[in-house]
C-alpha cells in the first residue's frame, strides 16, 4: 500500500550568475559602512601591523582609522593643499604623503608634525612609497620626474627624468630593496633599479597609465590605464600576457588580495572587478554608487576599504561565524532525551515491536489528503506563505485543477477571503512561472464571482487593477513581439549558411562503408 | 531430430488474477484465484505461485473449497466443467461435465452433493450435444413480475440459478446431468447471488430488485427500489451479501450505498439501513467470517471495514492501488484479499495491515509508451499502473518493481482527467531513462513534462535528474536517445519529435556550482522542416547520422553539426515507420507509409533501394543482427515479415499471428543464445521477440513443442531445494564435487552411478508423490527395488566405492583416538594405503573430517 504523496512544488532553476566558490567568498561581507570623507578619495592604505588601523587621504587630509571605528582615530592635516598617497611602512610607524605643493612629507604614527620633509619636486607630488630597505623613499611627480630620496639625511639620492609626462602611480618590490616600478600618463611603465642610472625596463601600456602592480613574486607587473587592465612578465623582458577589457570607463586602482590568488580593479565606472590570477577571468564583481578612485583590502581580506569620488568611503567587513552564535539561543532538550530508550540492547527473547516512522506533512498536504479543498488553499493563502513562497500556492492550485476541484475551492468565498485571493492574483499573474495556472484561476473566478460584482467596493477596486494590470501585459507582449520580429528580420539577413565540405566531414557510415568497400 | 519444429505463437505475462473472487484454504495458509484457464495456488506467506491447477480449456469463472473436505476445491469455467482438485499436490480429482456455460459457482455446506451454478438460460447457448437429456425440475418460476424482468431481455441474455447434483462415481470425468432450476432471470455476476445463514435463504439482486429465496418454503420475497430519486441516486444494485449468523442482507447499489436488509421474510414489514461513504459504485461486499463486520471496496480503491452494521464505525484501509473488484475473508478470519484491475490481489490481514500483494502483468487499456527493454536488467518495460513505469521480468514472469514516474497523489475518479505517461525511452546503457507525460482535456490545454532519470547505482533504482515543463508546444511523438558508448567522452543526446513541427535536441550538461556538482539536460538544437509536424526520429547505429520523418518526408540529419543532409520522399501517404538498417545494413534507411508501403533508402546513392506494398504497422529491428521484424496487417490478421534490409526478399513468414492489429513489438535479446534447429527462424536465435496485440496480451513465439515448454514450470516443487545447510550436506557435496571433477576413472563412475540411482524416475517417483496418491505399494515395489539395483558392469566399481567409505570410517576413527599424530598419520603408513591402489583421504579431507567432529550437533536434536 502506497502512502500519500504530498504535492509536488516545482522548483526552478535560478537564472544569471551560478553560485560559485568565489561568489560564496565576496559575498560573506556584512552591510558596508560609509564615511563621508571632504573630498575624493585618492589613497587607502593598511598598516601592515595588527591592529591593521587604515590611512584615508582625502582632501587636504589624511585620517587614519581603526578597524570598526567611523570616526578617525588621528587626522594630519598640516597640508595647505590636497595631500596625496599617504603610506605605512612595512613596520606600520613611519607614513609618508606627496601633496600638490611638491613635498613629501614623513610622518610620525604617534605624532602630529613632520619628521622630515622633502623638497625637489616642482610640481605636484602624486605618488610616494618606501622602498622596501625601509630607509629610502621614492617619489613620482607632475614634473615628470621621480626619485629617491634618502630618510635619515632628507636628501635626494637620484632624479630620474625619463617620463616625457606626469608620473601618476608607481610600486616598490617587496623582493629587490632597490627595485621600484613607475606608470605615467605618457603611456609607459618603467621599472627602476636604485643602483642603476636609468630605468631598467620599459612597456608600453597604450594609455595613461593610472596605477601599477606587482605581484609578490616580482615576476609579473601589472598596470592599469584607460579600460585596460594589462598583466607583463618581467622576467620574459616586459613581454605582455594577458590583456583584461571588462570595464568600461577607466580603471584607476589595483589591488592584490592577500592570498595573491585574485586580482582587484576599480573603477570610474562603479565597479570593482574580481580576476582570478591563474585564469584572468572575472570571478565576481561588486557595484558602488560612485566612480571608484581608491581601493584597498585588509590582510586576511578581512575589510574591503573603498574610496569614491563623492569622497563617500564604503567599508566592508567580513562576516565571522561566531556573529550568528550572539542571537540568545533557543533552549534544546538536553541529549539524554534523544537517546532516551535508544541504546536498550535488545536481549534474545525480546519480542520486536516496530514502530511505523511518521511522516510530516504540511498543512495543505493534510487537508488535500482529507479532501479539504477550500481549507486547502486558505492554508496556502496565509500570510506567512503567500509573500515568500507563491510556488507553493500555485502547486496546490494545480493540483486541485488536477482534481477537478478548483472551482469548488474558489467558490464560496466572504469578501475577505476573496480580496485575498484577488491580491495573489494581482501580484504574480504577469509572472511567466506562474502565469498559465494563475489566468487560468483568474477566468474561474470571474465566472463564479460576476453575479455578485457591484455588492463590494474592495473587490471591485481589485478586478479593476487587475484588469488594469492585464492590459498592460498584454501591451508588453505585442511590443516585445514586434522587437521580436524586428531582431528576426536582422538575424535573417545576418546569417549566411557556411558550406561544410562533405569530403572534410564525411560522417562515420560513409567512413565505415569506404574502409569496408576498399578492402 | 525430430520433425521441422514449428514455430509456435505462444502467450505469455500470464492472465488476469481478478476474474473470480479469489479463495482461501482452510487454515489460510494458500490463496486460490483464478487466472484465465488456470486456477493459480499462493502462499499467503511467501507470494510466491505453488501450483498451477491446469485443465480447464476456458475461463475460469469460480473457485470454491470443497465444504465436505478442506482439501479439495472446486472449480467452474465457461468450458462447461465444474473440476475437484487436490490443492497441496495440484492434482485433478474429478471432472464433473455440464455443459453449459457455468457463470458462478456455489456451495453450501449443509447440501452435501448438491451445487449450485448460474448458466445462460437460452438452450441454445448450451455446449455441445450435451444438453438434451437434461431433466428440468422446475421447482419455481418467477411469476410475479416476470414481465418486467423482460423489459431488457433483447438487450442482455438471461441467466438462472440451477442447483446440479454431483454424482458420486469412481471415475475421473462424470457427467453431471442432474440440473434442478432454483431462479429464474438473475444476474450473471456471481456478486449478484449470496447464499445466506446455513444455507436457509438465498439472495440475488437483479437490476432494481432483490430476491430473496427460502428454501424450506420454497417461496420468494421480491423487494423492489425505485428507479430514481430525487437526490439524483441511482438504486440499481450491483451486489449482495449474507451474514453468516443472522438474517441480514447487505446489498450494494451504484450510486456507492450500501443497504443492509433485516426482516426480509416478510413481505411487507421488512426493514433496512444505508451505509454511505462510496461516491460511486460498491463493487463488491463481504461479511467477515463471524459476521461482526462488513467489508466494502470499489473504485475509490479504499477497503472500508463497517463495524457493527453502523455508520459512525467504519475504518478504512487507502490507497490500495486500484479500483476493487472482489473482496473474500478466509475461512479462519485471519485475512481478507482484494482483487484490484490492475492484475493485482492484496493479502491484508485482518487488523486493516496489507501483508502481501500479490502483482502479475499490469495491463492498462493502453500501452502508449510500447514496449521497451531496459538494458540493464533486459527487463521489459511498459506502462504499468496510473502514472508508473512497470519493469517485468520475462523469464520468471514477474514484475521487478514499479517506477513512479508522476509522482502524484492519483485521484480515484471516474471522468476525472488523468496524467498518462505516453512515452519512454532508455539510454544505450541503461543508465538514463526519459519519460514524456501528458494531460490532456477537452477544455484544457495540453499539459506536457518530460523527465529525465538518473540511474543510481547506490540505490539501485532511478532518480528524478532533470523536469522540463512543455518541452514542445504539442504532442510528442518520438523520444530516441543517440546509441553512443557511454564510456567514450561523447556527450549523451536526446531527440524529441513533436507535432509543433519541431524536433529538439537534449544534451546533458554540467551546471555544478559551487554548494553540489549536478548535471542537468538543456536543449541545444531545435530543427524543423517547413513547418511540418514530425511524426519520427531515429539515431543511426553510430549516431552519427538523425533521421526525422515530417509528414511525407524523410530528412537525415548530421549529428554533430546538424546540418541537413539530405531528405527522401515517397509521395502519397505520411511516414508512420522508421528505422535505421544495423550492422552491415547500416547504409539504409527503412520507412513505412501510410499509403501501405515499406520503403527501402540507401544512404549512399540516396535513392531507394526497393519498396513493397504492405500494410505494415510495426517495423523493429533486432539490435543483434540485422534482421528486421515487420508486421502488417489486413482485416483478417497479422502478419510478420522477417528481412534484411540489403535483400528485400523475407527470410520468414508467419502468417496470422494474431486476429488484431499488432500494436507494439520488441525484440528482446536472449542471455544464452538458443539453438533453433531450422535455418528459417535463425533469426530467433539471439534475440526473442515479443509483441502486444489490440487485445492487450503479450505474445512471444517458440519453436519448442508444448510438452517441452510446460515440464520446467509445474510438479517441481522439489525437496532438494528446501535442505537446510547442514554440516553433512556442505561436506558431502563437496565431497562429490571434488571426486566428479577427478579424472580417476573408477571412483568417478562408482559415484556416478550412485547419483544415477538417486535420480531414477521410480525413485523419484516414489519419493515425491504424495502417498495417498500412489497405487499400492506391493505393486511399486519390484519397480523401487530394481531401480535401486546396480546393473552387473558397474557392481566392481560399486564395491570399491564401498571399500572407500569403509576405509574414510576407519580413518575418522582412528583419528578419534588420537588427534594429536593425526597429521603425522598419512606420512607414516603410505604404503599400506597404497598398496590397495583405492584413493586415501587427503590431508586436507581429513582435515575437513575433523573440523566437523568438532563442530555443533545439536541441530540433530531438533530433528
Amino acid at each position: 500500500m502506497a502512502s500519500y504523496k504530498p504535492v509536488v512544488v516545482q522548483s526552478f532553476p535560478k537564472l544569471g550568475e551560478k553560485i560559485t566558490q568565489d561568489t560564496l567568498y565576496w559575498k560573506n561581507y556584512k552591510t558596508p559602512v560609509q564615511i563621508k570623507e571632504f573630498g575624493a578619495v585618492n589613497k587607502i592604505d593598511f598598516s601592515p601591523i595588527p591592529p591593521h588601523n587604515y590611512a584615508v587621504t582625502a582632501s587636504s587630509r589624511i585620517h587614519i582609522y581603526g578597524r570598526y571605528s567611523q570616526e578617525p582615530i588621528k587626522t594630519f592635516s598640516r597640508f595647505k593643499d590636497a595631500a596625496y598617497c599617504a603610506t605605512y611602512r612595512d613596520d606600520g610607524k613611519l607614513l609618508v604623503a606627496g601633496s600638490e605643493e611638491g613635498i613629501v612629507r614623513l610622518f610620525d604614527i604617534s605624532g602630529r608634525a613632520a619628521l622630515r620633509q622633502f623638497d625637489g619636486h616642482t610640481k605636484a607630488v602624486h605618488v610616494v612609497d618606501f622602498l622596501s630597505d625601509k630607509y629610502r623613499i621614492f617619489s613620482g611627480a607632475d614634473d615628470y620626474t621621480s626619485k629617491l630620496w634618502d630618510i635619515p639625511s632628507a636628501t635626494e639620492i637620484v632624479s630620474y627624468s625619463e617620463h616625457t609626462d606626469y608620473v601618476r602611480c608607481g610600486y616598490t618590490s617587496k623582493l629587490n630593496t632597490d627595485l621600484f616600478v613607475t606608470g605615467s600618463y605618457d603611456h609607459t611603465v618603467k621599472v627602476f633599479d636604485a643602483r642603476r642610472e636609468k630605468s631598467v625596463m620599459t612597456v608600453e601600456h597604450g594609455q595613461p597609465v593610472e596605477s601599477v602592480l606587482l605581484f609578490p613574486s616580482g615576476g609579473l607587473l601589472v598596470s592599469a590605464g584607460g579600460r585596460y587592465v594589462k598583466v607583463w612578465d618581467i622576467l620574459k623582458g616586459g613581454q605582455l600576457l594577458v590583456s583584461l577589457k571588462n570595464h568600461h570607463k577607466t580603471v584607476t586602482c589595483l589591488c592584490l588580495s592577500s592570498s595573491g590568488q585574485r586580482l582587484l580593479s576599480g573603477s570610474l565606472d562603479r565597479h570593482v572587478k574580481i580576476y582570478s590570477t591563474a585564469s584572468y577571468k572575472v570571478v565576481h564583481s561588486f557595484d558602488f554608487a560612485a566612480s571608484i578612485l581608491s581601493l584597498a583590502l585588509a590582510p586576511e581580506d578581512e575589510t574591503i576599504v573603498v574610496g569614491m569620488t563623492n569622497g563617500v568611503l564604503n567599508v566592508r567587513h567580513r562576516k565571522h561565524e561566531e556573529s550568528k552564535e550572539r542571537f540568545p539561543k533557543k533552549k534544546r532538550p538536553a541529549y539524554r532525551t534523544f537517546v532516551k530508550g535508544r541504546n536498550y540492547m535488545p536481549k534474545q527473547e525480546d519480542f520486536f515491536v516496530s514502530k511505523p516512522v511518521r511522516r510530516h506533512l504540511k498543512k495543505y498536504d493534510k487537508l488535500l489528503k482529507s479532501f479539504q479543498v477550500s481549507k486547502a488553499l486558505d492554508a496556502v493563502l496565509e500570510v506567512p506563505n503567500r509573500g515568500r513562497t507563491p510556488e507553493i500556492t500555485v502547486a496546490v492550485m494545480q493540483e486541485l485543477n488536477r482534481r477537478g476541484t478548483l472551482k469548488n475551492a474558489l467558490a464560496g468565498r466572504d469578501e475577505k477571503q476573496l480580496n485575498v485571493l484577488l491580491a495573489f492574483l494581482i501580484r504574480y499573474v504577469v509572472e511567466p512561472r506562474f502565469a498559465p495556472m494563475l489566468i487560468k484561476v483568474a477566468e474561474m473566478i470571474i465566472d463564479i464571482y460576476l453575479p455578485v460584482v457591484g455588492q463590494s467596493a474592495i473587490i471591485d477596486k481589485q478586478f479593476l487593477k487587475l484588469q488594469e494590470i492585464i492590459e498592460k501585459e498584454i501591451d508588453y507582449q505585442a511590443e516585445l513581439l514586434e522587437v521580436l520580429g524586428m531582431m528576426d528580420a536582422l538575424f535573417a539577413t545576418m546569417t549566411r549558411k557556411k558550406a561544410t565540405s562533405l569530403e572534410n566531414k564525411s560522417n562515420g557510415i560513409l567512413r565505415a562503408l569506404e574502409q569496408a568497400t576498399s578492402n | 531430430m525430430v520433425a521441422q519444429p514449428l514455430l509456435r505463437v505462444v502467450r505469455c505475462g500470464g492472465s488476469r488474477l481478478s476474474g473470480a473472487r479469489a479463495a482461501f484454504s482452510a487454515d489460510a495458509k494458500y490463496l486460490f484465484c483464478a487466472s484465465g484457464d488456470y486456477v493459480k495456488v499462493y502462499s499467503t506467506a511467501t507470494e510466491e505461485c505453488v501450483h498451477i491447477l491446469q485443465g480447464h480449456t476456458n475461463l475460469v469463472t469460480g473457485i470454491q473449497l470443497n465444504p465436505q473436505n478442506h482439501m479439495q476445491l472446486y472449480s467452474c469455467s465457461l468450458d462447461g466443467t465444474i473440476k475437484l482438485w487436490d490443492f497441496t499436490d495440484g492434482i485433478l480429482i474429478k471432472t464433473f461435465v455440464v455443459g453449459y456455460k457455468l457463470f458462478a459457482f456455489y456451495t453450501l455446506a449443509g447440501s452435501e452433493d448438491s451445487v449450485f451454478i448460474i448458466i445462460p438460460k437460452k438452450n441454445k447457448e448450451a455446449s455441445g450435444s450435451a444438453g438434451q437429456d437434461i431433466r428440468w425440475n422446475w421447482m419455481f418460476t418467477g411469476s410475479a413480475g416476470h414481465d418486467l424482468l423482460h423489459w431488457n431481455q433483447s438487450s442482455t441474455d438471461s441467466f438462472q440459478l440451477v442447483s446440479v447434483k454431483l454424482p458420486k462415481i469412481a471415475d475421473q470425468e462424470v457427467e453431471a446431468k442432474e440440473l434442478s432450476l432454483i431462479l429464474d432471470d438473475i444476474g450473471q455476476s456471481p456478486k449478484c447471488t449470496a447464499f445466506g445463514r446455513e444455507g436457509e435463504y438465498m439472495a440475488s439482486v437483479f437490476d432494481l430488485h432483490l430476491l430473496v429465496y427460502f428454501f424450506k418454503k420454497k417461496k420468494v420475497n421480491r423487494f423492489s427500489l425505485s428507479a430514481t430519486s430525487t437526490k439524483g441516486a441511482n438504486n440499481n444494485f450491483t451486489c449482495v451479501a449474507c451474514h453468516p449468523k443472522e438474517d441480514c442482507i447487505a446489498s450494494g447499489h451504484e450510486d456507492g450505498k450500501i443497504r443492509l436488509w433485516r426482516n426480509f421474510n416478510h413481505k411487507r414489514e421488512y426493514t433496512f439501513s444505508t451505509l454511505h461513504w462510496h461516491h460511486d459504485v460498491v463493487m463488491d461486499l463481504t461479511f467477515s467470517v463471524e459476521g461482526t463486520s462488513l467489508l466494502s471496496g470499489g473504485v475509490e480503491s479504499v477497503l472500508v471495514q463497517w463495524r457493527d452494521g453502523s455508520d459512525c464505525k467504519k475504518e478504512f484501509l487507502p490507497r490500495l492501488g486500484s479500483t476493487i473488484e472482489h473482496i473474500s475473508a478466509s475461512p479462519d478470519g485471519t485475512f481478507y484479499c482484494t482483487c484490484h484491475t490492475e492484475n493485482k490481489i492484496t493479502i491484508i490481514h485482518s487488523n486493516l495491515r496489507v501483508s502481501a500483494v500479490i502483482q502479475g502483468l499490469v495491463k492498462g487499456s493502453d500501452v502508449k509508451t510500447g514496449l521497451v527493454v531496459d538494458p540493464r536488467t533486459k527487463a521489459l518495460v511498459l506502462n504499468g499502473k496510473p502514472g508508473h513505469l512497470q519493469f517485468y521480468c520475462l523469464q520468471t514472469d514477474k514484475q521487478l518493481y514499479n517506477l513512479d514516474i508522476v509522482q502524484q497523489e492519483y485521484i480515484h475518479q471516474v471522468g476525472l482527467n488523468q496524467i498518462d505517461l505516453v512515452k519512454a525511452a532508455f539510454s544505450a546503457q541503461g543508465s538514463w531513462l526519459a519519460t514524456v507525460e501528458q494531460r490532456e482535456g477537452k477544455e484544457t490545454e495540453l499539459e506536457l513534462q518530460m523527465k529525465l532519470w538518473n540511474y543510481d547505482e547506490q540505490t539501485q533504482s532511478f532518480t528524478l535528474n532533470t523536469r522540463i515543463n512543455m518541452p514542445h508546444e504539442s504532442h510528442v511523438t518520438a523520444l530516441c536517445f543517440r546509441d553512443t558508448d557511454e564510456l567514450k567522452d561523447e556527450t549523451l543526446m536526446l531527440v524529441t519529435a513533436s507535432k509543433d513541427g519541431r524536433f529538439k535536441v537534449w544534451v546533458l550538461v554540467d551546471d555544478s556550482d559551487a554548494e553540489k556538482p549536478s548535471m542537468g539536460w538543456s536543449c541545444d538544437f531545435v530543427g524543423s522542416y517547413h513547418k511540418y509536424p514530425a511524426s519520427n526520429c531515429c539515431f543511426s547505429e553510430d549516431g552519427s547520422l538523425l533521421a526525422v520523418s515530417f509528414e511525407k518526408t524523410v530528412t537525415v540529419w548530421d549529428s554533430d553539426t546538424w546540418d541537413l543532409k539530405c531528405t527522401f520522399c515517397h509521395p502519397p501517404g505520411k511516414i508512420q515507420n522508421l528505422c535505421f538498417g544495423r550492422l552491415s545494413c547500416s547504409k539504409y534507411l527503412l520507412g513505412t507509409t501510410s499509403s501501405g508501403f515499406l520503403c527501402c533508402w540507401n544512404l549512399l546513392s540516396c535513392a531507394m533501394e526497393w519498396s513493397a506494398q504492405l500494410n505494415i504497422t510495426v517495423l523493429q529491428p533486432d539490435p543483434l543482427s540485422e534482421n528486421i521484424v515487420a508486421v502488417s496487417w489486413l482485416s483478417e490478421g497479422s502478419d510478420l515479415f522477417v528481412f534484411k534490409p540489403n535483400e528485400p526478399r523475407p527470410l520468414c513468414i508467419q502468417r496470422n499471428v494474431c486476429r488484431g492489429r499488432v500494436q507494439w513489438a520488441v525484440f528482446i535479446p536472449r542471455e544464452v543464445p538458443e539453438s533453433v534447429g531450422s535455418e528459417k527462424h535463425q533469426w530467433l536465435s539471439r534475440s526473442q521477440l515479443y509483441f502486444l496485440t489490440e487485445t492487450q496480451d503479450l505474445m512471444t513465439f517458440s519453436t519448442k513443442s508444448t510438452e517441452e515448454r510446460l515440464t520446467p514450470s509445474s510438479k517441481q516443487l522439489a525437496v532438494e531445494e528446501s535442505l537446510t545447510m547442514t554440516p553433512f550436506y556442505l561436506l558431502l557435496g563437496k565431497h562429490r564435487h571434488q571426486q566428479q571433477s577427478k579424472e580417476n576413472a573408477d571412483l568417478g563412475t562408482a559415484v556416478v552411478q550412485n547419483h544415477l540411482a538417486q535420480h531414477s524416475p521410480a525413485v523419484k517417483e516414489l519419493l515425491h508423490t504424495p502417498a495417498h496418491v500412489l497405487p499400492s505399494a506391493s505393486f511399486l515395489c519390484s519397480i523401487f527395488i530394481n531401480s535401486m539395483l546396480i546393473s552387473k558392469e558397474n557392481k566392481s566399481a560399486e564395491e570399491v566405492a564401498g571399500e572407500v567409505e569403509m576405509d574414510s570410517e576407519k580413518a575418522e576413527d582412528e583419528s578419534d583416538e588420537d588427534v594429536e599424530f593425526t597429521e603425522m598419520e598419512p606420512d607414516t603408513n603410505p604404503t599400506e594405503i597404497l598398496g590397495e591402489t583405492t584413493p586415501k583421504l587427503s590431508k586436507s579431507q581429513e582435515k575437513e573430517l575433523r573440523k566437523i567432529r568438532r563442530m555443533d550437533y545439536s541441530w540433530i536434536t531438533a530433528l
